[in-house]
């Protein structure tokens, strides 16, 4: 749920980093916070467990400049990616105006992508938000690793698995190092700010 | 379910919150949707990062609905953690937005739930007609 405050022409959209766990999502905020100048980020929070694994989410706030005139604000969350958690991944969810979807190409997780996208998929149905409307962005992390001995899925089996049906926007990457993060963020942010504007002119 | 606020919007709920909480000695008020935006901060927070107290508040408040849900309520409508020095009082407003008041220990929670309800009953019909 996006907010709108006239008094400061400024708008509040909550985008939120998808997808399996240990699959990137907290590296892939922790890469925008350290990147990105004091001005124009918050404080980043982070609630996680003693094995780095993310408990209840990650949140990092950033002022992206204006557009026309209005302050555009975006709120990243990460939601802890492992199966028993899918009522914390539902509560992040709550009010979500765009979607980053970040799949691990360690060929040992094809089937948890696909899982946790299934899982998405429903948890957004609960909610009644339209797949094909949200914007959502996929981003193919681990790429770095291609050159090593570790087995990785190509990009067309990850397209083939992930996104034969919806054709969504995505991104090869490597959060760690950085690759891909910003084109995914930006991409995002992009649909984001559209995705809310259409809603508010058909108000 | 988006939220637009117009400028008399926002100036009218500045206006309960600084006479239902900060004149009876609440440190800061903070009017936060279920979501996690900020809608208004009144008060002093210096020092406080008030982005992520509205992002951490609703997600508290998400949680303990499922605790609510366990021992079969909805929802908790009220929420109050206390500190050494600071305390924290949290309102459910409606069913999407939340009242933080934050207030030292020389305030009696008595006083701050008494007001915070009243401050409820006058946000609401704010909220409701401009959602």
């Amino acid at each position: 749920m996006s907010f709108i405050d006239l008094s400061k022409n400024e708008v509040q959209c909550k985008v939120v980093y998808y997808g399996p766990g240990r699959g990137g999502k907290t590296t892939n905020l922790l890469y925008i916070h350290q990147a990105m100048a004091n001005a124009v980020r918050g404080k980043m929070v982070t609630i996680d467990t003693k094995g780095d694994r993310t408990l209840f989410f990650d949140f990092l706030p950033l002022a992206l400049g204006k557009i026309q005139g209005l302050s555009i604000k975006i709120q990243l969350y990460t939601v802890p990616g492992q199966v028993m958690y899918n009522a914390t991944r539902k509560l992040v969810l709550k009010g979500v105006d765009g979607i980053v979807f970040v799949a691990d190409s360690l060929k040992v997780q094809k089937e948890k992508n696909i899982e946790s996208l299934q899982n998405l998929f429903q948890n957004l149905a609960e909610d009644n938000i339209d797949i094909r409307e949200i914007p959502l962005v996929l981003q193919y992390n681990k790429r770095d690793l291609g050159g090593s001995n570790i087995p990785i899925l190509s990009v067309e089996e990850l397209q083939e698995d992930l996104n034969k049906e919806l054709q969504l926007p995505y991104f090869t990457g490597s959060a760690l190092k950085g690759d891909g993060v910003f084109e995914t963020l930006r991409e995002v942010s992009k649909m984001t700010v559209k995705y809310v504007s259409r809603k508010l002119l058909a108000r | 379910m988006d939220l637009v606020l117009s400028k008399e919007a926002i100036n009218k709920i500045v206006a309960v919150l600084d006479e239902g909480l900060l004149r009876v000695g609440a440190d800061c008020a903070l009017l936060v949707d279920r979501s996690g935006n900020l809608i208004v901060n009144r008060g002093d927070p210096a020092n406080l990062d008030v982005m992520a107290l509205a992002a951490l508040s609703a997600a508290n408040f998400g949680a303990t609905a499922e605790i609510a849900k366990l021992i079969g309520e909805d929802d908790f409508a009220l929420l109050f953690h206390k500190g050494k020095n600071e305390n924290v009082h949290f309102t459910k407003i409606g069913k999407g937005f939340i009242l933080i008041t934050l207030f030292g220990k020389d305030v009696a929670l008595g006083l701050i739930r008494l007001n915070t309800a009243k401050v409820t009953d006058q946000l609401i019909p704010i909220l409701c007609g401009e959602q």
